[in-house]
């Protein structure tokens, strides 16, 4: 889990351009929206898309989008859980 | 109240890695390769610590740098926001924002249009980006045009102030396409000491171009 979640911290520093940030200033724990990382909501849609092109995991009910990408490591336990 | 003439404050000419202000160089990178690059620098140079820049498409950091370099030294606040508006142009719209889109789609076994380069494929979101950073409410207008028109683009914002619409203008052109860019910005407001009108503007422009 620990190496998905370093793997999912430099997609997300390259997909998002987080530019002036190290993955090891993401806290794996901290909200990715709102008072966390302060994503938006485009930001939100690339993440449903590093989804699907990285992993191949498509959200299909997007009431679930809230809870997977509360966190990294909600977003890693996702990933373990779907991928094929 | 009598209107004053509306004038030309300040103006900026971004281009080939160079940003003149009023005639002046204030920021030179050589040594950058490529907008993306120099629009890099340009930025940090001023240190506005605004980190949507990194996630704006390589035309809006241009229209971004070059508004940040303008505005410097000027003092918006004493206009309401809905006073302040931007007129804009180009001739390439965002053709190279359109092109990185048009691969992302291009393959159906490859099917991933990013969301974050598809909201830059329209000129008017420099517009949008410019006005959020510098709170301006008022009209705007983003025309495409062949080459640079000062009659055009002076007519609309005069318009814009002789019907009260606004009080402070961004007036310019900003063009990117296969690696040439070119930024030229003005404020315009009762304040400055250009006429503004397109034979000013154009002076202006063909002096910095």
């Amino acid at each position: 889990m620990e190496e998905l979640i370093e793997k999912l911290k430099v997609q997300l520093i390259e997909q998002l351009n987080l530019e002036d940030m190290e993955p090891e200033d993401i806290d794996a724990d901290e909200p990715l929206f709102g008072t966390g990382l302060g994503l938006d909501s485009i930001d939100a849609l690339e993440l449903i898309v590093l989804l699907e092109k990285e992993y191949g995991i498509k959200i299909q009910n997007p009431k679930d989008g809230q809870k997977v990408f509360f966190s990294l490591r909600t977003m890693a336990e996702f990933i373990k859980e779907n991928q094929k | 109240m009598k209107k004053e003439a509306l004038k030309i404050e300040t103006y900026c000419m971004v281009k080939n890695n160079r940003i003149v202000v009023d005639g002046h160089l204030v920021f030179e990178d050589q040594d950058a390769v490529g907008l993306k690059a120099f629009a890099k620098t340009a930025y940090r140079h001023l240190k506005p610590s605004y980190n949507k820049f990194f996630k704006m498409d390589e035309i809006s950091k241009l229209a971004f740098v070059a508004a940040e370099f303008l505005l410097k030294d000027v003092n918006l606040e004493k206009y309401k926001s809905e006073e302040l508006s931007v007129v804009l142009s180009n001739s390439e719209s965002t053709i190279v924002t359109d092109k990185n889109h048009q691969q992302s789609i291009s393959d159906k076994d490859n099917f991933f249009p990013s969301p974050s380069v598809f909201v830059y494929t329209l000129p008017n979101i420099m517009i949008g980006e410019i006005s959020i950073r510098h709170n301006m409410k008022g009209d705007n207008a983003f025309f495409i045009v062949e080459n640079f028109n000062a009659d055009l683009i002076a007519n609309h914002i005069n318009n814009l102030f002789l019907t009260n619409k606004s009080s402070a203008f961004i007036g310019g052109w900003v063009n990117y396409s296969d690696d040439k860019y070119e930024a030229f910005l003005y404020l315009a407001s009762e304040s400055g000491s250009i006429l503004h009108n397109a034979s000013e503007i154009e002076k202006i422009f063909k002096i910095n171009h």
